[in-house]
């Protein structure tokens, strides 16, 4: 049990990917002008993650050390194919949106790196979950950044959340400011970076509070 | 050693193989879907345009390469007919010389050279200040509709900046410029007798 709580505490904070590890930033830093997209590339990361971390702690023990990487990055970009055609099937729009991002998750080094250092020495349970906490961490960030940069950017929250959620989700657009001209520097990257930045700064911040 | 190299390339095998068999599995599943998926996106970028065709417009699609915007380039054609006769040609084009690269448009003209409107399909202009051409973001490409070449005058397909009557945007002249510009010249070639009877 101890173990297990060590473990999502490693993915959700201790070693975070976005925040401790620094992985993955391409995409990350790429698609969080706002909350929506922010969720769709958060989740179709998780899912990877997940998938990849199971699939190789199951097939640990026949997986040869010589040939461990190539197998790896096969079923990575095997998942990631697979979550990029289902995107395509179901929620068409976001994947527009999102573009070139989906199947760039398959160069998103986190996935990697949690294949090759927790899931091919620990059982399918704990790599589930680490997958699932290292993927749930990532995509906290993803959206506390995306948060970040549509209000200060364009001044809305959840704005078109139609595209993930249907008709459901134009009730959740939120106008926070009226008449808002937004704040063009947000939106673009280097508003990422700086809000990156913050955030890291943020994390440290209580880090070294606690002790 | 030999006996480790061929286990080790059967190992890699198997895994092609099973993971070529699920991905193929996916594309077999969701194939029917993306298609039609694309093509409701097409219809409604369509339907914004143009209404009450009775056709099926995106049969009835073809392609014409033509020199367009000072570049050799492919357009897609939809005409949208009713009772069989052809009312007004919707045309997706490229315009090259956007803030940053090409804007795919898609335009309309009816067969009275009357503009039905123009929507933008894909550009990469500056978000917050070139993105003001998406109908999310703003009205103004919505004023094209009933515009012709004599509507208004040549002297007047302009940007206000360079003495027209189109608005431009705070901190982006260039991107309604080129809006503006490729409009123009759309709407030249097509006024220009018999050129969409040479098919080719």
């Amino acid at each position: 049990m101890e173990d297990y709580i060590k473990i999502a505490k490693n993915g959700l904070w201790s070693n975070n990917q976005a925040l401790v590890a620094l992985l993955g930033l391409c995409p990350l830093l790429a698609v969080t002008n706002n909350i929506v997209n922010a969720i769709g590339l958060g989740i179709a990361t998780t899912f990877v993650l997940v998938a990849s971390n199971v699939t190789i702690s199951i097939f640990r023990n026949q997986i040869r050390k010589e040939v461990r990487i190539p197998i790896f990055v096969l079923l990575i970009a095997s998942f990631v194919t697979i979550v990029e055609l289902l995107m395509q099937s179901y929620f068409y729009e976001l994947y527009l949106i999102l573009g070139i991002f989906v199947p760039l998750i398959v160069t998103n080094c986190a996935i990697l790196g949690r294949a090759e250092a927790f899931a091919s020495k620990n059982t399918w349970g704990k790599s589930l979950l680490d997958g699932l906490m290292m993927g749930v961490g990532f995509s906290v960030v993803l959206i506390v950044l995306g948060a970040m940069r549509e209000l200060i950017g364009s001044g809305t929250l959840f704005d078109q959340s139609a595209l993930l959620l249907g008709s459901l989700g134009d009730t959740l657009s939120v106008n926070v400011f009226e008449d808002y001209q937004g704040t063009l520097l947000a939106i673009l990257p280097p508003g990422a970076f700086i809000g990156l930045g913050l955030i890291v700064a943020l994390k440290n911040f209580i880090d070294l509070r606690k002790s | 050693m030999l006996r480790s190299i061929l286990k080790a390339g059967l190992l890699l095998f198997v895994f092609t193989v099973v993971s070529i068999f699920f991905v193929a599995l996916t594309q077999t599943t969701t194939k029917e879907q993306i298609k039609h998926n694309e093509q409701q996106l097409l219809i409604k970028r369509l339907g914004e345009l143009v209404s009450g065709y009775s056709n099926d417009i995106l049969a009835d699609k073809y392609t014409k390469k033509l020199h367009l915007h000072n570049i050799e380039q492919t357009v897609t054609i939809y005409p949208a007919k009713s009772n069989n006769v052809i009312f007004a040609h919707l045309i997706e084009h490229t315009y090259p010389n956007g803030y940053n690269g090409n804007i795919r448009l898609l335009t309309g003209i009816d067969t009275n050279n009357q503009l039905l409107g123009v929507r933008v399909i894909a550009h990469k202009e500056t978000p917050g200040l070139g993105d003001k051409i998406e109908t999310k973001k703003s009205d103004w490409i919505k004023q094209f509709s009933g515009l012709s070449l004599s509507n208004p005058d040549k002297e007047s397909w302009k940007v206000k900046r360079d003495g027209g009557v189109f608005d431009s945007f705070t901190g982006a002249t260039i991107t309604p410029r080129a809006i503006v510009s490729a409009t123009y010249q759309l709407l030249e070639l097509f006024s220009k007798k018999d050129f969409l009877n040479n098919k080719k």
